[in-house]
């Protein structure tokens, strides 16, 4: 095992330790901005797959994110379904957007299918605010959606951390087997790949739909976390906000997405209680994290340890 | 609230932080915390402003301090973004730790907030937020409008006073497309065509519509008595600029809901809104001492004249100070103090009447038919010209009967065929 692994592992363990006690010395607020770190850590390592290892930057996973998430919430709250139901169709409606948007888009690669991707995502937005009847429109669908067990927020603080290391364990697991570094082949020379004889389309949406069902993942989990769900939730925006997290974190690190997760979301709830221009100071962080950490907090932190 | 006070406030948030303040005061003793929330950003960050402007007037003219208490007032802005919102909201009751919640201008981000107040508990006040169904059919006990409005409760009037006195038979509505317009112009619409009026076609145009003419064609094509005009914000201004550079002002009658001549539009504009008739509880331009008093002191103190979300807070403010002096500063008790809340009734309100809630939870009160007139310095300002005394958000039906019928919608407009 090498130096870098040591370092990642044993960073892995004190957070494990701090997340794992966390309710028993932190107050309320500080559980819930911490479950919402864990959700969108799930969410950023879910477009890390793709972003990091597959070399496809996506716009539409904050659609993937928000579709699973109506699903779930209108599962439950207006169909009168189960919540563990509404977690196994949220899931599948994440697969079957995925399957669409990746048969669609896989074929482009760099800016366009930015673009294409970008466009997919804004069909599923449109729908979102403009089919009243089944979305609620504008104003979304909201109602307690967590099944009594997880009513309590420290309940559902560690029933997010479970899922989150489980999904990161096995996001963790499939970028570095065989068919992770076919995807890092296919990032570095799509055509060389394919003249090995590897099915690079078949490769890519396979990914696509792996990453989606992360998105959808964390999108049911935010339903679940704020009982509500609105076109705000689905917008570019959201997608906008993982991508970020991904590279502030550091792109094709998976990890570097929980760092960054929790920054933007540090960032966003506590620089605000300072002052009214708190988007002016996330952006100053943005431009000064590209100028001095182009490759990410987590990619510099690994760059630097002798591997 | 001036930079000073937003300086302090905010240090006292990041202090709280560090837990430096954890000895949390006990209770009844301590300063009154209120967690003020306003879009400060984002599309609806202008009547934002006024809300936190009209909000901290009451607490600069009568000092900060209640039923013997100290007042400590937190602003966060929501971001026009009902997810941020959310998460404010969460940060104000768990972390801040305030006593109530107020605020929220767009109805997205105040449904949210309600939903996580149904979860806590929380005492949530909604001055501006109109979605009927908050104080209708899906109520929320701990959740009260003070000073607020349901979106159909100024229309109803409208229609009746468009029927019955400006004589109209046939009615054209344009309307943005979203809940507070449907519901707006679904008030309209029921009540007009009960009295037997036609409402010739609807028109929903999407929210940031730049440019109104292809609606104005189709306006003309109708050739209805008059057009139903419901837009907020920059839509109202552009539609309202529009219709006049059109020449379509003058050739067809024009009225309003009560935003689309909103204080916060026609001091933008010249005279492009003068003579336009809509609904509201509150006009800037009453004649009575007590609206005219509160107008001067906005004024001083802003620099312009109030608009609907600076009064509503101001009288929102009133509202929570008189029911907070009734309990010698005791509001640990929710439940009572909810309860204080819903029965107290403003005497002294800066309407000049009496407001008080009905037990649903939203006020009740004269509805004024008014008209944009030009005042003698040039600016504009809603004049009463009629009013129908104590309507509330049930026009004339019966509360149970009412919300049997769904919630208006843009499939759902109450229209009765003839």
């Amino acid at each position: 095992m090498t130096l870098k692994n040591h370092y990642l592992l044993i960073s892995f363990g004190i957070l494990a330790l701090i997340g794992g006690f966390a309710p028993l010395f932190a107050e309320s607020y500080f559980i819930s901005l911490c479950t919402l770190v864990l959700i969108y850590a799930i969410f950023a390592m879910s477009i890390d797959i793709l972003a990091g290892y597959a070399g496809r930057t996506s716009l539409c996973h904050g659609a993937i994110f928000g579709s699973a998430a109506y699903m779930a919430m209108y599962y439950v709250t207006i169909f009168g379904g189960s919540p563990a139901w509404a977690f196994v169709f949220g899931i599948l409606m994440a697969i079957a957007i995925s399957l669409i948007f990746g048969v669609l888009a896989v074929r482009a690669s760099g800016v366009y299918f930015l673009l294409l991707t970008l466009a997919l995502g804004m069909i599923v937005w449109g729908i979102c605010q403009r089919w009243t009847s089944v979305t609620g429109g504008e104003n979304g669908l909201r109602g307690n959606i967590r099944p009594e067990w997880l009513a309590d927020p420290n309940h559902f603080y560690y029933f997010v951390l479970c899922i989150f290391i489980l999904a990161a364990f096995m996001m963790w697991r499939f970028v570095s087997s065989p068919f992770g570094l076919g995807l890092k082949g296919i990032r570095e020379s799509e055509s060389r790949m394919r003249s090995l004889g590897y099915n690079t389309t078949l490769h890519l949406i396979m990914a696509f739909v792996v990453s989606g069902i992360g998105a959808g993942l964390a999108g049911i989990l935010y339903a679940f976390f704020n009982s509500f769900i609105s076109p705000s939730s689905v917008s570019l925006t959201q997608s906008v906000k993982g991508l970020l997290m991904v590279i502030v974190g550091g792109v094709g690190t998976l990890f570097g997405s929980f760092v960054g997760a929790g920054v933007l979301i540090a960032l966003e709830n506590l620089v605000s209680s300072f002052t009214q221009r708190w988007s002016f100071v996330m952006g100053l962080t943005f431009v000064v994290t590209m100028i001095l950490l182009p490759s990410g907090i987590v990619g510099r932190l690994l760059a630097t340890k002798p591997s | 609230m001036d930079r000073r006070d937003f300086m302090k406030s905010s240090a006292l948030v990041g202090l709280s932080t560090f837990g430096a303040f954890d000895l949390v005061l006990a209770q009844s003793t301590g300063p009154i915390k209120i967690g003020l929330m306003a879009p400060l950003t984002g599309v609806a960050a202008a009547g934002g402003k006024e809300i936190v402007e009209g909000f901290n007037l009451y607490w600069e003219l009568f000092g900060k301090k209640v039923g013997g208490r100290e007042v400590q007032i937190f602003v966060e802005d929501d971001g026009s973004n009902p997810d941020i919102a959310l998460q404010k909201a969460r940060k104000l009751t768990e972390q801040t730790k305030v006593d109530f919640l107020i605020g929220n201008l767009l109805a997205n981000t105040g449904l949210a907030v309600a939903e996580y107040a149904k979860s806590n508990g929380i005492p949530y006040f909604i001055p501006v937020i109109a979605a009927d169904d908050l104080t209708q059919r899906a109520r929320i006990p701990n959740v009260i409008r003070i000073a607020g409005y349901t979106a159909s409760q100024t229309t109803h009037p409208m229609g009746d006073y468009a029927y019955k006195k400006l004589g109209y038979r046939k009615i054209l509505t344009i309307s943005q497309d979203y809940t507070f317009g449907h519901e707006q112009c679904g008030g309209l619409c029921q009540v007009f065509s009960e009295h037997g009026g036609t409402i010739v076609n609807q028109l929903w145009n999407p929210l940031n519509t730049q440019d109104f003419s292809s609606y104005f064609a189709q306006i003309q094509a109708a050739k209805p008595d008059a057009v139903f005009c419901m837009e907020t914000g920059a839509d109202a201004n552009r539609f309202l600029s529009q219709w006049a550079s059109f020449g379509m002002k003058g050739k067809i009658p024009l009225i309003g809901s009560q935003n689309t001549t909103d204080q916060s539009v026609i001091r933008n504009l010249n005279d492009e809104a003068e003579g336009v008739i809509s609904a509201s509880f509150f006009a800037e331009g009453n004649p009575v001492p007590a609206t005219q008093k509160f107008v001067a002191e906005y004024t001083i103190a802003n620099k312009q004249l109030p608009s609907v979300f600076g009064f509503t807070h101001y009288i929102a403010a009133v509202w929570l100070a008189k029911a907070i002096n009734k309990l010698n500063g005791n509001i640990e008790n929710r439940a009572l103090f909810l309860d204080t809340i819903k029965k107290t009734t403003l005497e002294e309100s800066p309407l000049g009447k009496p407001v008080r809630l009905d037990i649903y939870g939203n006020p009740v009160y004269d509805v004024f038919i008014r008209k944009v007139t030009k005042r003698s310095d040039g600016k504009f300002w809603n004049m009463p010209i009629d009013s129908y005394p104590n309507v509330s958000q049930f026009w004339t039906y019966k509360p149970d009967e009412y919300m049997k019928q769904p919630a208006y919608s843009r499939t759902y407009q109450g229209i009765k065929k003839a």
